[in-house]
């Protein structure tokens, strides 16, 4: 593995510098003299910062991920065959290399079924970051109640959809204005706090670490902050587009906006922005879920929910910074630094020792989202045709250049 | 977006009066372009009275019904509509289509156009499914009701019917009771009545009124007796009977003791309150017979003629741009 040196770089305090890298981790930050015969790369002023991990794709889709400066992905349980044993898992590790490095989430329960425990120990020694009960929510309280001690006493982080299965039964949409005027089936936004609350609950009770994959609604979010204040082992994560989109995005019956949980309130949107700016969101990830015209190109409620949003996770988080929401360094930490911490994977900062997982961002390069043109698996964005700032002009993953 | 058609196709199809390609909805619609398909709807009414009931200006067209769900009233009454026009009518039901072998509805739809009907009328059970559809043909679509989305031609012929048992509807009190969550009808008509003018209310128990309905500009009663009072108008709202079994209500009898319109109920409306129901009638359980059989105050059968009506002169005025009509 030959060394790098990228020099003239930014980094995202603001300061100036260059990063060396040695057989595969971080040699040195900032200035340092550049060793004879080193590969150099001049970043001509442009941001060096530590590679996107992604918490919580549903496919495995390198060109989206490098396009959009992802090099770790966590892997939902939600495959062909649900990852609900130890041999699934430990192919998943392999799938992405040597571009992207997968990290798969263990299924909570056999068959993502949400009655009885898969195999999530012998899982974890296979290589699963995490555990999640998937797309869906577990209703039984008892299974969800013994999962969260299990996992937690095995020293993994469970991950929850928050949507009360009852309510969100047949919901398309998120009640109100739109869904009545479209006659779409909807479930009230609260099915989302009453998700979070019984699973608040049962934290309370085993102290288990939980971080739920999206919290989008205002009374959700209040119940995590309120959670977070008490100290429980709490984490929330969000995709962009519940930040910048509402749910009258879906009044053409536009399917690239049909989302799992759906589209909110403004009202909701606004939350989750406030949300994001005082900390209380930890983890922005894509979501990713490409679908092509087969699940997309159907009448709204027959159509698959989710987006294609590896490649747009970092692009639209770059304009949360310009739009004042959040600054640049709290933006990584974000994509990046807390997904890493919470859990407990390499990279997520430009540390000395560290993995040397880096990407380098023009963040001013203008372009335009079009969903015929992605790099990705399939191009079903709620964005489609959205012109936006920032590209990822190179990837170091482990010390390579890609 | 303008349900009635996407609105790139606005002022390039279509006359001035009329300048929507499709027929998808009534959101979108202009007070006076309701009005128009109303007046143009008036000269039907007195052919399809008269002994020959014939005209033949839509000689030579194709007029497909692609029903996806089930229909008998309003697949007859668009199939009678065309064919009084002059236009070679041929109706697609899903039993015997490959929609049933899986074949998608984009497909359907391209299969469709590629036999180059002039007019396309189309039923689903999905709402957007005909938005859907009307966007990879190269005629015109008549949404004859998609989902729970819109309805907008029974929208229509009710209100002719109103309009003509009344001779308004602007300031009239409309009540449309019953199970207005799952019903096209009444999104429709809520849209219609309200751009004409009516005071429109929505009755009915609050497992079958959808969330923030008085957005769309109406008033939501869920004690019946207080929705009806002083009512000009009383439009039932049939509730299917697989709804009936503990989903939403408990049970016919109970909600017909709620709900139901009887003539002791429908005391509470204005002394000349009409009578309607977009059919088909579950008697006895939204509507007993004493009522929908009152030939003072029910306008039901009005209703299905004023439909075939209504259908010809959509039918007619979607087709005046590629018939070369003057002006269109």
């Amino acid at each position: 593995m030959s060394d790098l040196a990228i020099l003239n770089g930014r980094f995202v305090d603001g300061s100036a510098g260059g990063l060396l890298i040695r057989d595969g981790h971080i040699a040195a930050v900032g200035t340092f003299d550049v060793p004879e015969g080193v590969e150099t790369i001049d970043a001509r002023g442009k941001l060096i910062a530590p590679a996107l991990i992604d918490v919580g794709a549903f496919a495995i889709d390198p060109a989206a991920c490098l396009a959009g400066g992802i090099t770790r992905v966590l892997l939902m349980p939600d495959q062909a065959q649900p990852l609900d044993s130890v041999a699934l898992i430990q192919r998943m590790v392999v799938a992405g290399k040597p571009d992207i490095w997968i990290h798969p989430l263990a299924a909570a329960t056999q068959g993502l079924a949400g009655t009885d425990l898969a195999e999530i120990g012998l899982m974890a020694r296979g290589g699963a970051a995490g555990v999640a009960t998937g797309r869906g929510w577990i209703g039984d309280s008892g299974v969800m109640h013994r999962l969260l001690g299990y996992a937690g006493a095995l020293g993994l982080v469970t991950i929850s959809h928050a949507e009360d299965g009852g309510l969100a039964a047949d919901a398309v949409a998120t009640q109100g204005e739109t869904a009545t005027r479209m006659g779409l089936s909807a479930a009230p936004a609260e099915a989302e706090a009453m998700a979070i609350a019984r699973d608040l609950a049962l934290v309370e009770i085993s102290g288990a670490p939980l971080h739920f994959r999206q919290v989008t609604t205002a009374k959700g979010l209040a119940l995590v902050r309120a959670a977070k204040a008490r100290g429980l082992p709490v984490t929330c994560g969000i995709t962009p587009a519940h930040l910048l989109l509402s749910d009258t995005a879906v009044s053409d019956f536009r399917t690239f906006a049909r989302l799992s949980p759906p589209l909110r309130s403004e009202d909701d949107r606004k939350a989750c922005l406030a949300a994001l700016a005082e900390g209380t969101i930890d983890i922005l990830c894509s979501a990713h879920d490409p679908r092509g015209p087969d699940a997309k190109r159907l009448p709204f409620a027959d159509a698959e929910p989710g987006m294609s949003g590896a490649g747009t996770l970092l692009t639209l988080g770059l304009g949360l910074v310009r739009d004042g929401t959040i600054g640049l360094a709290r933006l990584f930490d974000l994509v990046s630094g807390a997904p890493a911490r919470r859990f407990g994977l390499p990279g997520g900062a430009l540390e000395i020792g560290g993995e040397a997982d880096v990407i380098i961002v023009d963040e001013g390069a203008p372009w335009q989202i079009q969903s015929d043109r992605m790099a990705a698996i399939a191009g079903n964005t709620p964005f489609d045709g959205l012109p936006v700032q920032g590209k990822v002009v190179r990837v170091v993953k482990g010390g390579v250049l890609l | 977006m303008s349900a009635a058609s996407p609105s790139s196709a606005i002022d390039e199809m279509g006359g001035a009066i009329f300048p929507h390609r499709h027929l998808l909805g009534i959101a979108g619609l202009h007070p006076h372009e309701i009005t128009f398909l109303l007046d143009e709807a008036e000269q039907w009414i007195a052919l399809n009275r008269g002994k020959a009931k014939h005209d033949d200006r839509l000689a030579g067209l194709t007029q497909i019904n692609a029903f996806f769900e089930n229909s008998t009233r309003t697949l007859l009454s668009f199939e009678i509509a065309g064919k009084r026009l002059g236009m070679d009518v041929v109706n697609m039901a899903v039993a015997q289509s490959s929609v049933k072998k899986g074949e998608t509805l984009i497909d359907t739809a391209i299969t469709l156009n590629a036999m180059r009907p002039d007019v396309i009328v189309i039923r689903h059970e999905s709402s957007g499914a005909v938005h859907l559809i009307a966007d990879k043909v190269d005629c015109p679509v008549l949404n004859a009701g998609d989902g729970r989305h819109e309805h907008p031609t029974q929208a229509l012929l009710d209100a002719l019917t109103i309009r003509r048992r009344k001779g308004r509807i602007a300031g009239l009190t409309v009540a449309i009771c019953g199970d207005v969550l799952h019903s096209r009808v009444a999104r429709s008509n809520i849209l219609a009545l309200g751009t004409l003018g009516a005071d429109v209310r929505v009755v009915g128990p609050p497992t079958l009124l959808p969330a923030e309905i008085e957005r769309m500009g109406v008033t939501a009663f869920t004690d019946f007796d207080a929705g009806l009072e002083g009512a000009d108008v009383v439009m039932m709202l049939r509730l299917q009977r697989e709804r009936m079994a503990g989903g939403f209500v408990p049970s016919p009898r109970e909600y017909h003791a709620l709900y139901g319109l009887t003539p002791e109920r429908l005391q509470r409306a204005a002394p000349d309150a009409l009578v309607m129901h977009p059919g088909p009638m579950n008697r006895g359980v939204e509507i007993s017979s004493s009522v929908a059989d009152d030939l003072n105050r029910s306008a039901i059968p009005e209703q299905v003629e004023m439909g075939v009506a209504l259908r010809m002169a959509c039918l007619d005025v979607l087709t005046r741009r590629r018939r070369g009509v003057a002006g269109w």
